[in-house]
């Protein structure tokens, strides 16, 4: 941006070579563009092609024979019924992570408490520590506490993350103390303080959460895939990749499992995504 | 009571996220210490007496189990030539895209970026069906502009490329988003000033732009280089890590021998090493940027 701003003001042959640049830009962009969006044409097209087609070569772009069958199967004969049903309510879940998170970073933020420098560290301290780590010990733990196996087991694990806790805070730290303050002169709690006031102010970041909670929970794998041993619990994650290896050669239901993974969230990112860019141009580099 | 629960409000807030920030995430470092020290397997599982302290054995067998070292070779193999290519194309595709301002730009960030929020499984099982060697529409384009097939998943360095390739198409948005921040925040009369004495774009570019990314740059090159180590999802979902353990991340190493084996007192040495190897790096990174802005 600031870029084609200061070419305006510059001499024309300067403003010229911005155009050109800018045309330029666009082409190699455009042919990136269509590379990028390759696998997910494909994979949609490909959902709607009966089996018979998706073996045949040359392959059709357009589906010729346009069937839901692949689809259907899905629910059917699979358990992707199920595997939905646990997606939800592991997104459910997050959403009562997510407020957790909101809480500590409000404490973190507005408060100054014996040890809270400390503490935070400790939180940050966990942002590096890699799951490969701690994806054994976790398991062993849930184990002893026979929550293996469990949905609580699958959702405890990640339930809240260091960095949603550290954008809170950065947020809440925002807030004026004043008005804090005079809330609290009228008679009100710590706890209505935060409902009533921090909670309504942060909703711009509330809402970026609530997005890539959702995506988050969406796609959660890892330790559906480490705690869970049931079908029964299965997450559609860990469902696809027991379908993938299944059904190594039936395409067209590969294709219909992940366009249904993938659909949800394209179309909330592309809704929303101005939202979570300026969500990283705020609070990602500073 | 009431009046206790408030003054103590600011650890009721903090409380349930570092009960279970220590419990999920603090107390499995020491559990992983201790069990990397044991011979814990199923059997430990159920009962805790089998278990028996062997010492650093299964550090030494680790080091010297030919698979490990085969997935520490290919691990750094996806660093080496995954993270300069991630810096590259998201600071390339970031820099056009800054070019302009207009709607078309706008939607070009959309496309880079939704690679990025995809399910990693749902993207793992597509790439497979477009890398397949019969059916895959990769082949089929290339013999269309008259190339022969690729063995995009069936010879050891190549599948090591494909999942680079995929990966990188996955990694460009976020990093993408990342850079175009950093450049929106160089300030235009840096721009004016180095127009008024006549530089060219390219000179601006080079001069101006990609020196003031410098803690972009490292930024990325920190996270991604985390991130490389720890790939797992991609060779999970495609090849399983073979052929022939060609793409057998350390990650994948660490899962298989827990929860394939149940070798869980041997799995977590590993990935006590692989602990270290994030850590090193991390310093080393650390310590090369420090270096690098004391000269400036």
């Amino acid at each position: 941006m600031s870029k084609s701003v200061a070419m305006k003001k510059g001499s024309p042959d300067a403003q010229q070579g911005g155009r050109l640049f800018q045309w330029i830009s666009v082409v190699v962009l455009s042919i990136g563009g269509l590379f990028f969006l390759l696998p997910f044409f494909w994979m949609i097209m490909s959902s709607f092609k009966p089996e018979s087609e998706i073996v045949q070569i040359p392959p059709t772009l357009w589906p010729s024979h346009f069937t839901m069958k692949s689809f259907k199967d899905l629910f059917e004969n699979m358990n992707f019924g199920v595997y939905l049903k646990n997606t939800l309510i592991i997104v459910l879940f997050s959403f009562v992570g997510l407020l957790l998170n909101a809480v500590a970073g409000f404490g973190f933020a507005k408060y100054d408490f014996k040890g809270r420098n400390g503490l935070f560290l400790l939180v940050l301290a966990t942002m590096m520590i890699p799951s490969q780590v701690t994806m054994i010990p976790v398991y062993l733990i849930l184990n002893s506490m026979g929550l293996t196996n469990t949905m609580t087991g699958i959702v405890l694990p990640g339930f809240v993350g260091a960095f949603a806790i550290f954008l809170f805070r950065q947020f809440m730290s925002t807030i004026p103390t004043e008005l804090l303050e005079a809330t609290r002169l009228d008679g009100a709690s710590e706890y209505r303080i935060f409902l009533q006031i921090a909670l309504p102010i942060s909703k711009p970041i509330l809402a970026v959460q609530a997005i890539l909670t959702f995506i988050a929970g969406w796609n959660s794998f890892l330790w559906p895939l480490i705690i869970a041993n049931d079908e029964s619990l299965y997450t559609l994650s860990v469902g696809l990749s027991l379908l993938k290896g299944q059904y190594a050669s039936n395409f067209g239901l590969q294709m219909a499992g992940a366009t249904f993974m993938v659909a949800p969230v394209i179309v909330l990112f592309t809704y929303f995504q101005k939202h979570i860019i300026e969500n990283f141009s705020i609070s990602g580099m500073k | 009571m009431k009046g206790f629960l408030n003054r103590q409000a600011p650890y009721v807030f903090i409380a349930p996220t570092l009960i279970l920030l220590t419990l999920f995430s603090l107390v499995p470092i020491v559990v992983a210490l201790v069990i990397s020290l044991t011979d814990m397997d199923l059997g430990g599982l159920a009962n805790f007496d089998s278990i028996g302290f062997i010492g650093f054995d299964n550090y030494v067998e680790v080091l010297t189990d030919p698979v490990f070292m085969k997935s520490i070779l290919n691990t750094l193999f996806y660093v080496v030539i995954g993270v300069p290519l991630v810096i590259l194309f998201s600071l390339a595709v970031a820099l056009l895209i800054n070019l302009g301002t207009s709607r078309i730009f706008k939607a070009f960030r959309v496309v880079y970026y939704l690679p990025s929020v995809t399910n990693i499984v749902a993207v793992a099982v597509v790439w497979s069906y477009l890398y397949n060697p019969s059916l895959g529409l990769f082949n089929y384009l290339l013999n269309a502009i008259g190339l022969p097939d690729v063995q995009w998943l069936t010879q050891p360095t190549t599948a090591k490329l494909s999942l680079i390739l995929l990966a990188l198409w996955k990694a460009v948005g976020l990093n993408m988003i990342i850079f175009i921040a950093a450049l929106q925040g160089i300030p235009k009369s840096y721009y004016e000033a180095a127009q008024l004495d006549g530089a060219s774009l390219w000179q601006q570019v080079t001069k101006i732009t990609i020196p003031m990314l410098r803690f972009a740059i490292f930024f990325v090159s920190i996270t991604t280089m985390i991130g490389w180590l720890q790939f797992f999802e991609e060779p999970f979902v495609m090849t399983n890590g073979g052929p022939l353990d060609g793409t057998l991340s350390v990650s994948l190493f660490i899962y298989q021998n827990g929860f394939k084996f149940n070798n869980f007192g041997y799995a977590a040495a590993g990935s006590f090493v692989l602990f270290v190897f994030i850590i090193a790096i991390t310093l080393i990174q650390l310590r090369l940027q420090k270096n690098e802005s004391d000269m400036t």
